[in-house]
């Protein structure tokens, strides 16, 4: 890779071990997917909650912690992924002191490097949107593939320690979507469909990602006659990025790098692949139902904007839980204060749901707190944590939310 | 005993050697893995309660989250981690991870690997030179 005097010197130690070893791990990732040289960064977002951090990730947190600030410090605005434990509410999901032990030494040692502490997975919703052409080094898949296909910013998927290497060097390697040739569609879906809510937006997403199936592929849409908005697209996104390991995608007429489709293929337009209801229909199915009982009704991953926290309260007003289910609603500490202020939360916990700030579902011990409270048939609106929760001995059911609520209230589907 | 070489591109890590656990499927840290006690999880995964411990892990493509990324660093320190890593395609979190891991990892082979590798297949990986020897008894 070329290196400016300015990385010779960051490589040669000049600015500290920290940023030595970053630089030289960045290095090392550049050279293996051929990056010609680093691109500068203007924001970084780091994934670091201590599920997948471990006791070894908090460990090489701490050490970087432990030097002199102008050499622990981060180069450019940082901010962070959903945590592992909510500190308010850990006790009541039956989960253990030794995780929130170790997530406030996570937290003291980020905020020793100057991270801010943001603790969101919707970042570009509720702390600041990225804007077309801005070079990042976002983690968290969801966050990067709307950064990209709905900002117009540029992004690879970085995982926490190579976020947190970009963020103490504040560069990147200059590969993958911060190439425009990287960011012509290669995949072509006409949608026969219109997705009626946010679920079948996110199957609509799942479906075109299991179907894309690669980091390096870029699906385009057509035939959406329709105007989502950043919800949509949120869980759209979300679904896609987890279910085909996609970072950008282009909406024809609604994301910002998709003018028509023969620009997307450079003249060389392939056939469509349709994606009928059928499909849908064969998406949702391929979850079947819980007819008997369900444990744990979850709106979560991403985290709720807003405006979902409200629908989930207007859902729940004047209704009760019932007593064999739990009901769990996961949003960011932005979200949450203001849906404390706004009355949201006090809606949704009078009905017995149980509000959770800055964590999302599946990042915060599932297996163990499923085990903890004897949850296994799993209900949810989102066709990103129905992917994922499978892996962890949940039996995942997909629906809509208000069927969701619906089920919460009776017990079962 | 059959033995041959394939090339790769450029990879990441020391050299190492083991034997094959191999698998068409694709492949993510939090979805598939029961990290604890290392073994795949997931049911839908061909290589379900299978263990991948010290294994020349061998599977198609990677897929889901960022996660990963800190997940090999977690495994390797309780040495708990495959031996080494080779995927048809990687994604950048598997070399962001195999980087910070220290763990040998390469990807974009002549052939697809989950053919020409069985499981039970001795084989040493050098990420340096972009090269992977496969050795088979009997072959």
């Amino acid at each position: 890779m070329k290196l400016t005097e300015y990385e010779q010197a960051m490589l040669a130690g000049e600015f500290g071990e920290p940023k030595r070893r970053a630089i030289e791990q960045q290095i090392q990732v550049g050279q293996f997917f051929d990056a010609e040289d680093f691109v500068e960064i203007s924001q970084a977002h780091i994934m670091g909650d201590t599920e997948s951090l471990g006791a070894a990730g908090v460990a090489f947190l701490e050490t970087i912690a432990a030097y002199p600030e102008a050499e622990r410090r981060v180069s450019v605005p940082t901010i962070t992924d959903p945590r592992g434990i909510d500190m308010c509410r850990y006790r009541q999901l039956k989960q253990r002191s030794e995780w929130a032990t170790l997530e406030q030494r996570a937290i003291d040692a980020m905020r020793a490097l100057g991270i801010l502490m943001t603790d969101t997975c919707i970042n570009y919703q509720t702390v600041q949107a990225p804007v077309p052409g801005q070079h990042l080094a976002f983690g968290d898949t969801g966050v990067v593939i709307y950064s990209n296909s709905v900002c117009g910013a540029r992004s690879n998927f970085e995982g926490g320690p190579a976020a947190l290497a970009a963020a103490l060097t504040g560069r990147t390697p200059r590969y993958g979507y911060h190439l425009d040739r990287c960011r012509q569609g290669t995949h072509l879906f006409e949608v026969q469909f219109e997705p009626k809510n946010l679920t079948e937006w996110g199957a609509l997403g799942a479906i075109v990602g299991r179907r894309s199936g690669s980091y390096w592929t870029v699906p385009v849409l057509t035939n959406l006659d329709t105007e989502p908005g950043s919800d949509e697209l949120k869980h759209f996104g979300a679904a896609m990025a987890s279910y085909g390991s996609v970072p950008l995608f282009h909406i024809v007429g609604v994301t910002p790098e998709a003018h028509d489709v023969e620009s997307q293929f450079d003249g060389n337009v392939p056939d469509p692949t349709p994606i009928t209801r059928t499909d849908l229909q064969d998406f949702y199915e391929s979850f079947g139902r819980h007819d008997e009982q369900v444990d744990v009704v979850v709106f979560s991953a991403p985290q709720l904007s807003l405006m979902e926290m409200q629908q989930v309260a207007e859902l729940l007003k004047g209704r009760k839980v019932h007593e064999g289910t739990a009901l769990l609603v996961a949003t960011s500490p932005e979200n949450k204060s203001a849906s404390d202020r706004m009355g949201l939360t006090s809606l949704i916990e009078n009905a017995g749901g149980m509000v959770l700030s800055g964590v999302c579902f599946y990042q915060m011990y599932a297996r163990e707190t499923g085990r903890a409270n004897g949850w296994k048939r799993l209900l949810s609106n989102s066709a990103k944590l129905v992917n994922i929760i499978g892996g962890y001995g949940y039996e995942p059911v997909l629906a809509p939310m208000e069927a969701c609520v619906e089920a919460a209230v009776k017990g079962r589907m | 005993m059959l033995k041959v070489t394939y090339r790769g591109h450029v990879g990441i890590g020391p050299k190492a050697s083991g034997e094959a656990l191999v698998a068409k499927d694709n492949f993510s840290a939090r979805y598939d893995l029961d990290r604890v006690n290392g073994v795949f999880s997931r049911e839908a995964h061909r290589l379900y309660g299978q263990s991948y411990v010290d294994k020349i892990l061998v599977l198609n493509t990677a897929k889901g989250g960022v996660a990963t990324a800190w997940m090999l660093h977690e495994m390797a320190s309780r040495r708990m981690a495959p031996a080494a890593l080779l995927l048809n395609s990687a994604n950048p979190i598997m070399a962001q991870g195999a980087a910070l891991a220290g763990l040998p990892f390469m990807d974009r082979f002549e052939q697809d690997v989950t053919e020409v590798i069985k499981s039970g297949d001795r084989v040493t990986v050098d990420p340096q030179s972009g090269t992977i020897i496969v050795e088979r008894q009997g072959g």
